[in-house]
């Protein structure tokens, strides 16, 4: 185990630096002195952007919010992987103890088709918002539902619900994904409310939109890889697509939508 | 000016029925006629931006951040209250009313309050449909706990992230919306005006923040849902992306700030360790159930903290309150720890920590029965500080969490300005002095899903459709005035960054505006954030453009705001010359320590109006009239 003594250590950033989205882009290497292991990789990067500023230079752009983990805005490529060497975890909670003196960090965006790099590492993914539009929800207005217990859930039901439910729609899963697939992310949804009771009647039609969407999007298909599961920073399960898989196909039987 | 609150006449418990009775309708059919622009796309902003489309309305819904699923409500750990009384341990409407009433220390509006306690059961009725998975009982029951201090479980959970499943739902709502058409969805948009036509809000100027151009939405109301102004302190548990921003031009454009000064700091949060750091984690404060909060006796002990014995340590709030011990209310706690480490006694790295221990409850209950309550946090915990809960102590201090102060708005939520409305953490109308936990969420989803659909009806009927476009001179004359705004930020290239002014100004609101306040030091805050404000148009320094990505620029103006809104809320807290709720001024305590209220000078909501540039605001009162609760004094002893 580590100790919690401060230490500090030096690294080399090769970090991605793109003016917008038709620029072509290119690696900028930017050695970091003294950096407190204490510090997160965020504040890291805050640091570097500190230093830029200071010099007249424009600061790296990065998408990033609540950093504890649950807005799921941040998040780039460290190294290969999507949200850096940590299980588990999105890019805000990585810390620079888990990096040694000396080491030279490679920083890029989330690449896919699908998502449009808009600056450095930021990149657009509205598409999965517009997934969720093609039917990622319950159809019901606000008004007088019945009582919250007229719908008994059981436990077992709502805690995997609440698995699929945990997502929070980061796009990691695409940018590990070989064919930058959203698969996972629809599963996600599609498990979530095909489990509830008050998901099943749009449940055939919901699996096919979603899914439609996607593919519309210019998101890839999934070839079992299984890496979205890998680097995912809410360890949502494959089993979700699974689900998903079996929603579809139970769709193409039942449903007029097809 | 007289401040209205509409408050409706006659019994409390019928109120509502009666304003809804009596309004003004839209007809269905013409309700597709008016348009309506919410800003915001948290609990409040969403609930809203739905209810409002389901309705009939055209909606322009506008987020700071990529995706209206992100913002800080996202973040909201325990849960959330309602009047359900399913455990059948003795809850109601009116207990649920009172006790809210009373944890605000009595500085809120009574009726406003009762309403909030009226729909908290719809707000789960219509969650649970839109398919939030709550935690469940065996049987497939709703479970319930008891939080923050209650007397009886009112409080649903969706495990650690109760505040992410509301928002998904409310943002599923918001999603259909958008997909039909109804809503209109803008993004990664920041406001940066209110356009006031003939004394009535008519709309909005943004800022796309990719591409920096200044945007013109016209509409018949403007909601703003645009969250508290934590971030004041520079450190505090929100997002980076909180600022005070679209409630302050709201303020500069003749909307009334209420109360500012009542700010809720959190008990357990990681302490601040260095500069480099840019936000501070909260725990869940379940976590006071079990850990006992201590520091050394002497003030030098510098031993680690398994090797300082029993009775070298002082567990200060067992001694202080033998009967609520570690559980006393956020402010109590919070007040305590500061007063250890203000003594010297505190510990960390900085001296402004205080210990949260577990050994006791793993020795009695086991290390197994611990990780399954606080597994999750005490990984959160040990990962950020790579220290380990189970073997040592855990480290806390008290961090600015929420924001009780904002928009003064009357009962239909609608601010001084006609046409303008607040919902959720951005208004300031039901928490009073100091907000219980597990209410924030109930209150972002009553006004949003519950309150403004009927209360925008009277003032979109009594007006009309408007005429007035994005091409009136009053819209071209804001975007211009914004854009000016932005080059005089641009062409100071000063020597400090915005950060550094930033963190400047939340050490003199955290010294002198923070949890204990007192007449001397207030009026030092005044003056030091004056002198900082000067030196911030002086000496800042922002690179870049105004065409493009320039997170610099977008955070100079957010801090130029602070930097006069900062002086409001120090002027709020010294004209308050009582101590309430979370507000405490050191001249007013009780012989335990405790919030004295003066319920005869102070039991008023404080209201101030924007008077110009570097003037002194104007201060209004709206007198707290209570009919159904008498004023009694908290205890925890």
């Amino acid at each position: 185990m580590t100790t919690t003594e401060e230490h500090t250590i030096n690294i080399t950033l090769k970090v991605w630096r793109q003016k917008g989205p038709r620029d072509k882009g290119r690696f900028e290497t930017i050695p970091v002195q003294n950096v407190e292991t204490h510090t997160s990789f965020l504040e890291m990067l805050d640091l570097v952007n500190e230093k830029l500023t200071h010099e007249g230079k424009e600061p790296i752009a990065f998408d990033n919010d609540c950093r504890e983990g649950i807005c799921g805005t941040c998040g780039c490529v460290v190294d290969g992987v999507p949200h850096g060497p940590q299980k588990a975890m999105t890019l805000c909670q990585l810390h620079m103890r888990k990096f040694s003196n000396g080491d030279v960090i490679a920083v890029e965006p989330w690449r896919a088709r699908a998502f449009k790099v808009i600056k450095d590492l930021m990149v657009d993914r509205s598409p999965l918002d517009k997934i969720i539009q093609s039917g990622g929800y319950v159809s019901v207005n606000t008004g007088s539902p019945q009582d919250a217990n007229a719908i008994p859930v059981p436990m077992d039901v709502a805690e995997k619900a609440m698995d699929a439910a945990a997502c929070i729609g980061c796009g990691a899963c695409v940018a590990a994904c070989p064919n930058a697939s959203a698969m996972l992310f629809v599963s996600a949804k599609v498990s979530q409310l095909a489990l509830l009771p008050q998901g099943k009647p749009e449940a055939a039609e919901r699996a096919i939109s979603m899914v439609k969407a996607m593919d519309d999007l210019l998101f890839g298909n999934c070839s079992n890889h299984r890496v979205c599961e890998a680097v995912c920073p809410k360890e949502i399960s494959i089993i979700n697509i699974a689900r998903l898989n079996r929603e579809f196909i139970k769709a193409g039987f039942a449903s007029e939508a097809v | 000016m007289q401040l209205d609150g509409k408050t409706p006449s006659g019994p409390l418990q019928d109120k509502w029925d009666k304003y809804r009775f009596e309004t003004k309708l839209v007809n269905p059919a013409n309700k597709r006629k008016y348009s309506v622009i919410v800003v915001g796309t948290g609990l409040a902003g969403s609930a809203a931006s739905a209810s409002l489309a389901e309705l009939g309305y055209n909606v322009k819904t506008f987020c700071i951040q990529d995706s209206p699923r992100r913002a800080h409500s996202i973040a909201a750990q325990g849960g959330i209250n309602a009047a359900k009384n399913y455990p059948n341990d003795g809850d109601s409407i009116w207990r649920l009313f009172y006790d809210t009433i009373k944890g605000g220390d009595f500085r809120a509006r009574e009726a406003n309050v009762y309403r909030l306690a009226q729909v908290s059961n719809s707000i789960i009725d219509q969650c649970v449909a839109q398919g939030v998975p709550f935690a469940r009982e065996y049987g497939g029951m709703l479970a319930n706990r008891s939080f923050g201090g209650a007397q009886v479980s009112r409080t649903f959970y969706a495990r650690g992230q109760t505040g992410q499943q509301l928002l998904l739902g409310a943002y599923s709502a918001l999603s259909r919306q958008i997909g039909t058409g109804k809503v209109e969805m803008f993004t990664r948009r920041e406001l940066v005006d209110i356009v006031i036509v003939q004394d009535k809000a008519r709309g909005i100027i943004v800022r796309n923040l990719i591409t920096g151009e200044m945007e013109r939405h016209a509409a018949d109301a403007v909601v703003l849902a645009t969250g508290g102004y934590g971030t004041v302190f520079y450190l505090s548990t929100m997002a980076d992306s909180c600022n005070v921003g679209a409630a302050f031009k709201a303020y500069k454009k003749g909307a009334l700030f209420a109360n500012p000064c009542f700010t809720q700091i959190h008990p357990t949060c990681i302490p601040h360790t260095s500069d480099y750091q840019a936000k501070l984690t909260l725990m869940s404060e379940s976590l006071r159930n079990d850990g006992r909060v201590w520091v050394p006796k002497d003030s030098n002990d510098n031993r680690r903290p398994n090797q300082i014995p029993e009775e070298e340590r002082r567990y200060f709030l067992e001694e202080k309150y033998p009967s609520f011990g570690n559980l006393v209310p956020r402010d109590v706690a919070s007040r305590n720890a500061k007063e250890m480490c203000d003594a010297g006694l505190g510990v960390g790295a900085t001296g402004y920590a205080v210990y949260l221990d577990f050994a006791d409850a793993i020795k009695r209950d086991g290390k197994d029965v611990i990780q399954r309550k606080y597994g999750n946090l005490f990984d959160m915990y040990r990962n950020i500080t790579d220290d380990n809960p189970y073997e040592t102590p855990m480290m806390i201090y008290p961090a600015s969490h929420y924001t009780m102060g904002g928009l003064w708005v009357d009962y239909e939520l609608q601010t001084t300005i006609p046409g303008l409305f607040s919902l959720g953490e951005s208004n300031f109308s039901d928490h009073g002095a100091n907000r219980l936990g597990a209410s924030a969420l109930m209150q972002g989803l009553a006004d949003g899903y519950f309150v403004i659909p009927y209360t925008i009806g009277p003032y979109l009927a009594t007006n009309g459709v408007s005429d007035i476009t994005e091409n009136h001179q009053a819209f071209r004359d804001a975007a211009q005035k914004a854009l000016e705004h932005d080059q005089k930020l641009l062409a100071i290239n000063g020597k400090q960054t915005v950060r550094e002014i930033h963190v400047k100004l939340g050490k003199i609101m955290e010294e002198h505006v923070g949890m204990a306040r007192n007449a001397a030091g207030l009026k030092q805050a005044i003056e030091e954030i004056q002198g900082l404000r000067e030196d911030f148009w002086k000496d800042v320094k922002v690179p870049g453009t105004a065409s493009d990505y320039n997170l610099s620029l977008q955070k100079a103006g957010r801090l130029a705001d602070f930097l006069e809104f900062a002086e409001v809320m120090a002027l709020d807290a010294l004209e308050r010359d009582e101590s309430c709720g979370c507000h405490l001024r050191e001249e007013h305590q009780t012989e335990e320590n405790e919030a004295k209220r003066d319920d005869d000078g102070y039991c008023h909501v404080a209201a101030w109006e924007y008077d110009g540039y570097g003037n002194t605001p104007k201060f209004h009162k709206e007198p707290l009239v209570f009919e159904n609760v008498a004023l009694t004094q908290r205890s925890y002893k």
